[in-house]
């Protein structure tokens, strides 16, 4: 079960522009590589990348076989209310592995 | 003497010129193929809207030694506001197996940059386009040499 791991502030001012670094451990298997056998690997990445904010979406990625492993992804976010920040990753195989993160804002 | 020579030197050059137009007929389907293939990922992507230069910067290292993992930073001069905001970033390989890299979507929050790592197979351009809230396209690309491609074998 791949772990998700998150960056960013508790507690920021209103309007405060914040950083958000997110990374899961994930082989992005590409599907272009073969085994010792010459058979293909199939590919399995995660294609879906969703950051929600007290239930409403703001920022949102699709991600194809060219992402390295471990995909690492940061952005930015203003501080606009306290709630939850919360991260989900989906896999090819329909899994969605998901994190999330509470913000103070004053 | 004078006639065998510029004979010699005439069939040179035609033959010289047959070989250019053959190469040049072969060169260019090779050349663009990948690229074509990312033009057209990217106009499905951006709906028809045709991308200007500028606006949009990619930071990318010149010379990356392992193609498994190439770190980039997109950046859009815009700011992130409702009124005005960056709705997308495309991002893609123009020489790799499949162009398509990855896609972000935003919302007037933050500030229009986003980072990540991808796979580089070989040597090439490298293109970002980003997609205004005003319905404009820009973009920006650079070249990556890449020491050991990242596609596996």
């Amino acid at each position: 079960m791949p772990t998700p791991r998150v960056k960013m502030p508790a507690t920021a001012a209103k309007g405060e522009v914040f950083e958000v670094k997110t990374t899961i451990d994930h082989d992005m298997e590409s599907g272009q590589r073969k085994d010792k056998d010459g058979k293909p690997i199939p590919r399995k990445i995660i294609n879906k990348f969703t950051v929600t904010l007290n239930g409403k979406e703001v920022f949102k990625a699709d991600w194809a076989a060219a992402i390295s492993a471990n995909p690492y992804c940061s952005f930015f976010l203003t501080a606009t209310e306290s709630g939850t920040v919360e991260f989900k990753w989906q896999d090819d195989d329909g899994s969605v592995y998901s994190t999330s993160q509470a913000i103070t804002v004053s | 003497m004078s006639t065998k020579t510029s004979a010699v030197t005439r069939r040179t050059v035609l033959a010289g010129i047959g070989a250019g137009a053959a190469a040049m007929a072969v060169a260019p389907k090779l050349a663009h193929a990948d690229k074509a293939a990312a033009d057209d990922s990217l106009a499905k992507l951006l709906g028809g809207v045709k991308p200007h230069d500028g606006k949009v910067k990619i930071k990318l290292p010149q010379i990356a030694e392992n193609g498994n993992t190439v770190p980039f930073t997109v950046t859009v001069d815009s700011p992130m506001t409702e009124a005005s905001y960056v709705k997308a970033i495309h991002v893609v390989a123009e020489g790799n197996p499949t162009p398509g890299v990855a896609s972000f979507y935003f919302t007037p929050t933050g500030k229009a940059e986003v980072s990540m790592r991808m796979r580089l197979g070989k040597t090439q351009d490298v293109r970002a386009v980003a997609l205004m809230s005003d319905g404009t396209a820009w973009q920006a690309s650079q070249e990556v040499k890449v020491t050991i491609g990242g596609c596996g074998g």
